[in-house]
């Protein structure tokens, strides 16, 4: 039987379907091994890295391997990252950041206390505020809840959203474009009014209340049935992709896709 | 016509800069970072500097020595261990000033810097928190477009430190490896440069003139060379060695226990090269360390 990550896995493949040519880059092992399973299935204009600095047209596998063990088709080092992937639209990105607001707005770089003395200082802002004001961008939420999802807004905005309050008259924000974002509980996406957030899919078992209950915001109550669970021709491509089972301690207790009653 | 003769010592570099500089580190996280001349600040009385780096654990030392008064950053991790622990130790105790930026706007005020420009234009920072608690300007396009961007301001910088595979005494220099992200960018946004290198050659066109596309930048921007054998480690310098994951684990660690640097500075310091060099096994144990994979 499919797991809830392996479920989420095909959900974020879907998030990626594209007739396009553009990077496709998940950060972390769900959404890494959900851009390599659209590449493999319908959306082979997905190019992706070694996570190095080398494209390849066979997505590596996750987890330990020979360092030479893949094979590059091409090249995209980070000395180019912005020239090539980031400034020229041609990339998307799913992530998954410390905080996320109803405007899309999203936190990787300290919470609470103030900017000279954050109370939890994480990451810094990376390449967050580039990969939202240019190119498209998904997330993944392995725990949903209102700690993630806020109420109001995000402690430090390091990515850009919908929010009007934050653009500046003269500003170039069109090419924000939020897709999906991907949890544990459902499937959302920003195309409500204003874009605000919609449920579209639950997982097996879940209901609309339970994913409002776990959200510091309003959700609108998009559901169009639930969330796909994975073919065994999915499942075949995803355990090539992750060998090690690394996706299998992703999820808390590695649930199975559809609930068990109780 | 002088010689070009640009060999010092590693100490001679770093009686070179003066507390209070601005100093550019080159390198990425955990990786290619100059760590020999980095261990050599830490050895020296330097302090009150201003640190410009896509930082790794250069800027988590740094931070922990107390030498730092203001920090110019995207992120600071260790990757394997994403959460730089000295970094975040400074960072909230309010103990250094920060200026956050996004990695593209980074290196787009290296550029500005290297080609002598007040700032770059870019959309990048809009609808984010950084333009206004970095103290970042606008500016509108003067055509038709009329445009409003973020003027991101140079990135200038008194002296840059970059560790690279070879040199020779001019300093035509050469990086390998998959990546040597803006280690350019850093020698050119530089009043000066000093490059530190695996192999110290006489003249690398009798050495190596099969590899002179990995002159990553021209030898006018170099002002001096010095040779450090495992001059990255802890960091990675493929395809040399990979990067040190239980000198990090031993690191993060201390941070927690005993978390005071000065117990524990010998140990990821050492006195002198040589002797932080023979600490960790030598470069028979440094160039056997996995590349890692991601």
């Amino acid at each position: 039987m499919a797991s809830l990550a392996e479920l989420c896995i095909v959900a974020v493949a879907e998030a990626f379907r594209t007739d396009r040519e553009l990077i496709g880059t998940g950060i972390g092992p769900v959404p890494r091994l959900g851009v390599g399973l659209a590449k493999l299935t319908h959306s082979p204009g997905l190019m992706m890295t070694d996570g190095e600095a080398f494209l390849v047209e066979q997505p590596v596998p996750i987890g330990p391997r020979g360092y030479d063990d893949r094979k590059p088709a091409g090249y995209l080092p980070f000395s180019r990252f912005f020239d090539s992937a980031v400034w020229t639209g041609r990339r998307h990105a799913m992530v998954t950041p410390t905080q996320v607001d109803r405007f899309g707005q999203t936190n990787l770089s300290a919470l609470g206390g103030t900017h000279a003395q954050p109370k939890t200082q994480m990451l810094g802002a990376r390449g967050f505020p580039g990969n939202g004001i240019y190119h498209a961008n998904s997330m993944f939420i392995p725990v949903h809840s209102a700690r993630v999802f806020v109420a109001g807004e995000v402690d430090r905005i390091s990515s850009p959203g919908y929010n009007p309050a934050r653009r500046i008259a003269g500003g170039n924000y069109s090419a924000i474009d939020l897709k999906r974002i991907v949890t544990n509980l459902c499937v959302m996406d920003f195309g409500g009014p204003d874009h605000a957030v919609r449920v579209v899919t639950l997982h097996p078992g879940v209901t609309f209340a339970e994913v409002q209950a776990a959200t510091g915001f309003d959700l609108i109550d998009a559901v169009a049935g639930e969330t796909p669970l994975p073919t065994a021709e999915q499942l075949g491509i995803i355990e090539k992709l992750d060998p090690h089972g690394i996706r299998h301690s992703v999820l808390a207790d590695n649930p199975p896709a559809q609930r068990s009653a109780s | 016509m002088s010689t070009l003769d640009k060999r010092m010592s590693a100490a001679d570099i770093v009686s070179r800069l003066q507390s209070g500089m601005t100093l550019g580190i080159g390198g990425w996280g955990p990786r290619r970072k100059p760590m020999a001349l980095v261990r050599e600040i830490l050895r020296s009385d330097l302090t009150d500097l201003t640190i410009v780096s896509y930082g790794g654990p250069d800027v988590g030392m740094l931070c922990a020595a107390g030498k730092v008064k203001k920090l110019i950053f995207a992120f600071v991790s260790l990757d394997a261990i994403p959460l730089e622990p000295w970094f975040r130790k400074s960072r909230e105790a309010g103990a250094i000033e920060v200026l956050e930026l996004d990695e593209g706007m980074f290196q787009w005020g290296l550029k500005a810097a290297a080609f002598q420009l007040p700032f770059l234009p870019t959309r990048v920072g809009l609808g984010t928190d950084l333009i206004e608690l970095g103290g970042l300007k606008t500016v509108q396009s003067p055509y038709d477009d009329g445009e409003v961007l973020v003027a991101m301001p140079a990135l200038n910088l008194d002296a840059a430190l970059v560790h690279v595979q070879r040199c020779d005494h001019r300093g035509n220099v050469q990086a390998l490896g998959p990546d040597t992200y803006y280690d350019e960018w850093f020698a050119k946004a530089a009043k000066e440069c000093f490059v530190s290198c695996e192999e110290l050659v006489p003249a690398m066109e009798d050495a190596y003139p099969q590899d002179a596309r990995a002159n990553l930048f021209e030898r006018c921007f170099v002002t001096g060379v010095t040779e450090a054998k495992g001059g990255a480690h802890p960091t990675s310098l493929p395809p040399d060695y990979g990067w040190d994951m239980g000198w990090f684990k031993r690191y993060a660690a201390a941070a927690k226990d005993p978390g005071d640097w000065a117990a524990v500075a010998g140990q990821f310091v050492g006195a002198s090269e040589a002797e932080y060099l023979a600490s960790v096994g030598g470069m028979e144990a440094v160039g056997a360390l996995p590349l890692p994979v991601f």
